[in-house]
């Protein structure tokens, strides 16, 4: 069982590593959650960026959601938004590709293309 | 048509953020009965008896209450489909109360699904929003209240990663105790 100590420990530890956090130069990740995103699948996606973020101490990104963008039938749909606006909108998603977006797009700076709404549209 | 209960109560909590809740409740209840009871309870801006009358159509939803849509129907059907109930009341100003009951041993009862992601994902999305979470069963009865997290944390955000992947399991703990062997698809606690 998880308990309230480990929660004031874990407070201590977060605390020490506030100053470090730069969301406002970094990184935003929105997924879509309208019931159209949450029906295919964006829960799951959603959490893989939460885990794959805490465990890799991503001080940069921040992750929020949205609602229907009008897409349903490419949900779930998670955009990319770099500090100067550009966006790379990655379609189809699920939990493992979300994690090589993490570890390809979010740390190493490279997009990962075959999962780009570009690719859906040319396939 | 949405996989689990947990996922709906996710989607139906959207709408309550969209009208504006400063505070959701939401309550799981075995009621000895054999019946699940499913409550999501806003204090937002709440709906007037005309879209009231129309929020389980899908077919009469218009753009402008595009922030009901498919989501309630949905759910509707999933309590219906399991021989339960479904109620909605709304009060202008006040809040809305969604209600939905399923038979526990109905073949076609949606499992309950991850309820510590259910709520981690909302506070996530909107932080500021005092979330409670009520779960009861002849197990006992336990209550998650994000004001109680935002005690022990002082000025630390609740939203920050690692508190939320704690809150994730400390929610999903609770509800093994509770529903564990209540519901056939939580494995018990002892």
């Amino acid at each position: 069982m998880k308990s309230l100590e480990e929660l004031r420990a874990l407070k201590e530890k977060t605390k020490a590593q506030m100053n470090l956090r730069n969301e406002q130069n970094g990184l935003r990740v929105v997924v879509g959650m309208a019931t159209c995103g949450i029906a295919a699948g964006a829960r799951p996606v959603m959490n893989t960026f939460v885990e794959e973020i805490a465990k890799r101490q991503l001080n940069n990104v921040k992750v929020t959601m949205t609602g229907c963008i009008g897409l349903c039938k490419l949900e779930p749909i998670v955009e990319v938004i770099d500090p100067s606006g550009d966006k790379v909108t990655y379609v189809k998603m699920d939990a493992q590709k979300a994690a090589r977006v993490v570890a390809e797009h979010l740390v190493n700076g490279k997009i990962v293309s075959e999962y780009t709404i570009k690719a859906e549209e040319n396939s | 048509m949405l996989r689990d209960i947990s996922l709906h109560i996710h989607d139906l909590a959207e709408n309550s953020i969209t009208a504006g809740a400063t505070q959701i409740d939401i309550s799981v209840c075995a009621d000895g009965e054999g019946f699940l009871c499913v409550e999501i309870k806003d204090n937002g801006c709440g709906m007037s008896e005309e879209l009231l009358a129309r929020v389980t159509d899908p077919f009469t939803t218009s753009r402008t209450t595009r922030k009901v849509g498919m989501g309630i129907p949905f759910f509707k059907m999933a309590c219906e489909q399991a021989e339960g109930v479904f109620r909605i009341q709304s009060e202008p100003g006040k809040g809305t109360q969604t209600r939905g009951t399923f038979r526990i041993q109905h073949i076609d009862r949606l499992p309950l699904g991850d309820l510590g992601e259910t709520v981690t994902m909302l506070i996530l999305e909107k932080p500021e929003i005092r979330y409670t979470l009520t779960l009861t069963s002849n197990r006992g009865a336990y209550q998650f209240d994000t004001d109680g997290i935002r005690e022990v944390l002082g000025d630390t955000p609740i939203d920050d990663y690692e508190i939320l992947e704690w809150i994730k399991g400390y929610v999903d703990d609770h509800t093994g105790n509770i529903f564990g062997g209540v519901l056939d698809e939580i494995v018990g606690r002892t």
